[in-house]
């Protein structure tokens, strides 16, 4: 294991965030405190309660998740899309590096991101109301295997793409609906039953839902469903990743 | 000696169909300097590419220091260092710290003292906290030098290391790649520039069409193909040759004021005491007699025509 060019990937990529910072860090806290004052102060105050939970309470899992997500295909499709755009991915093909180890660089430094502004919002969100957390260590099982997971399908986003098109297509296209037809905003026992039924194929229903369970016992679907769901994607995506490296797909040609 | 470098039969075929190298074998000894030569879309540079692991080959077979570059990949790369054609750089990133970033890919641990000599030596320490974007092309160019140096490589590339680049860099690069021959770094470069091959190799390749047209010594590639061209001038202009030189062969140049003889350094006799000898029985006077050695590039010109 070369774990020198481990850390230099890491510590390169980490440091690409600290230049960031303020769209990094400031952005997703602004969005959220608009979310907290639209969702949560102006609607919160018709809706109330869900299953005994403050709407405003309600609503921090899926916010954060929805950061989450978002936060960490961005950061693990950009981290490796950019050196195959700017032409410095030569260095690490040629470089004494497995993939396995430029995958632990670059997912490592995107999930750390990750978490880090997930905690964020988890504080800002303790500014607007009042959080109770049922099962803390549930909750960050939940948090850093769901910050793992998207900077691992960021990645392979990042290797896909061709262009700056195709790398915001589903971080901007496809997670934000899946996100608030996921139950980050309602319970979907809300919805008409044909939705009800619609929403179970939505994967983001299950992160949700396992995450909102950690915080105040409540979930749509059973929390060891929701937890079998995330390994199940990883493993996807863990298969996904071995056939890219075996084949050199987009990377070697 | 067993080659630091060997490329046995090797074959590249892109997924467009384009044939970039066709069976290619090549063994490169440790400490030389080999200069490859070849037109744009010879295959230099997915040569080079496979070697250092950039480009998976198609059939064939490549070895590093005895190792092979696919299984043993980390073993032929951490020995190799690699300069590339395109100036690509971190553009946010400072010099200093792009530089590190390479060593640590390497799996060496740092070392500031090793940095801060090869900055030194390209020029570049003073640059050391500029962020890359700042810097001009030439400077560019030797932070991508530095970079391959950050490992203390024992193999280095050079991709068209000079295409583009002012008399102070290349006059640098020279002084460190003499300075890396005398640590016994073997240097493998590619360059339209014929006379920086003449000038620093010891070996020459010649590669055109994805096929090694031929690899040789400098010194016997120059002296096997090598023409020399004896050139006199006469005092009195002459319109034919006179019947006792037509033996030699000359021809009229300049309305009949110059004689022009070719002759091969290689072979044994050139010729040149008797033909001086018959020219003054012939009772042609001489103004001045010059001479000429084909250069590297007219070797090129003819071998890349030739066969093509």
């Amino acid at each position: 294991m070369n774990l020198e060019a481990v850390k230099s990937i890491y510590f390169f990529e980490m440091a690409r965030t600290r230049r960031t910072l303020l769209q990094s860090v400031v952005s997703p806290v602004i969005s959220t405190s608009l979310y907290f004052i639209v969702f949560g102060a102006a609607i919160g105050t018709r809706i109330q309660q869900i299953d005994g939970v403050s709407y405003g309470a309600f609503i921090t899992p899926g916010l954060i998740m929805l950061t989450l997500l978002t936060q960490c295909i961005g950061n693990g499709s950009f981290g490796i899309y950019f050196p195959k755009f700017t032409g410095t991915i030569y260095e690490i093909l040629s470089s004494p590096v497995s993939m396995t180890e430029i995958v632990l660089g670059y997912v490592g430094a995107a999930a750390t991101k990750g978490v880090m502004i997930g905690t964020i919002i988890l504080g800002t969100a303790a500014l607007f109301v009042d959080l109770h957390i049922a099962h803390p260590l549930v909750m960050i099982l939940f948090f850093v295997l769901t910050a793992i997971t998207f900077s691992l399908f960021g990645f392979i986003i990042g290797i896909w793409a061709k262009d700056f098109e195709q790398l915001n297509l589903i971080p901007m296209l496809v997670i934000p609906p899946l996100v608030f037809l996921g139950g980050s905003f309602y319970s979907i026992d809300m919805l008409p039953p044909f939705w009800q039924a619609v929403s179970h194929f939505n994967p983001v229903l299950y992160l949700i839902s396992g995450f909102r369970w950690s915080f105040f016992e409540i979930a749509d679907v059973n929390p060891a469903v929701s937890f079998s769901i995330i390994v199940v994607f990883l493993a996807v995506l863990m298969g996904l990743l071995t056939w890219i490296f075996r084949t050199g797909y987009r990377l070697r040609n | 000696m067993a080659p630091i470098v060997s490329v046995s039969n090797l074959v590249k075929t892109y997924a467009s169909g384009f044939q970039a190298l066709k069976d290619v074998s090549l063994e490169i000894e440790e400490g030389e300097i080999l200069a490859l030569l070849g037109p744009n879309g010879a295959g230099k540079t997915t040569l080079i590419s496979i070697i250092c692991g950039i480009v998976n080959p198609t059939s064939g077979e490549v070895k590093v220091g005895g190792y092979d570059v696919v299984r043993d990949f980390r073993e032929t790369r951490s020995i190799i260092g690699l300069v590339p054609q395109e100036l690509t750089t971190d553009q946010f990133e400072t010099v200093w710290n792009t530089v590190s970033f390479s060593r640590g890919l390497h799996g060496k641990k740092p070392d500031p003292a090793h940095i801060e000599r090869v900055l030194k030596d390209l020029s570049l320490y003073d640059k050391k906290d500029n962020m890359l974007r700042e810097l001009s092309g030439g400077m560019k160019r030797r932070v991508l030098i530095a970079k391959a140096l950050s490992h203390e490589p024992r193999i280095l590339f050079l991709d068209e290391p000079t295409a583009g680049v002012d008399v102070n860099l290349r006059k640098d690069m020279w002084q460190v790649v003499e300075k890396l021959r005398a640590t016994g770094v073997t240097i493998i470069l590619t360059t339209h520039y014929i006379e920086e091959a003449e000038e620093i190799a010891d070996r020459v390749g010649v590669i055109n069409g994805g096929k090694i047209l031929l690899i040789e010594q400098k010194t016997e590639l120059m002296k096997k193909l090598g023409r020399k061209e004896l050139r006199v001038d006469l005092q009195e202009p002459i319109s034919t040759i006179p019947e006792t030189l037509s033996g030699y062969e000359l021809t009229i140049e300049d309305e009949g004021h110059s004689l022009i003889y070719d002759y091969n350094t290689a072979s044994e006799r050139t010729g040149i005491t008797t033909l001086l000898t018959a020219l003054a029985e012939a009772g042609i006077r001489l103004k001045d007699i010059s001479t000429r050695q084909s250069s590297l590039e007219d070797i090129f010109v003819e071998l890349v025509g030739a066969r093509a």
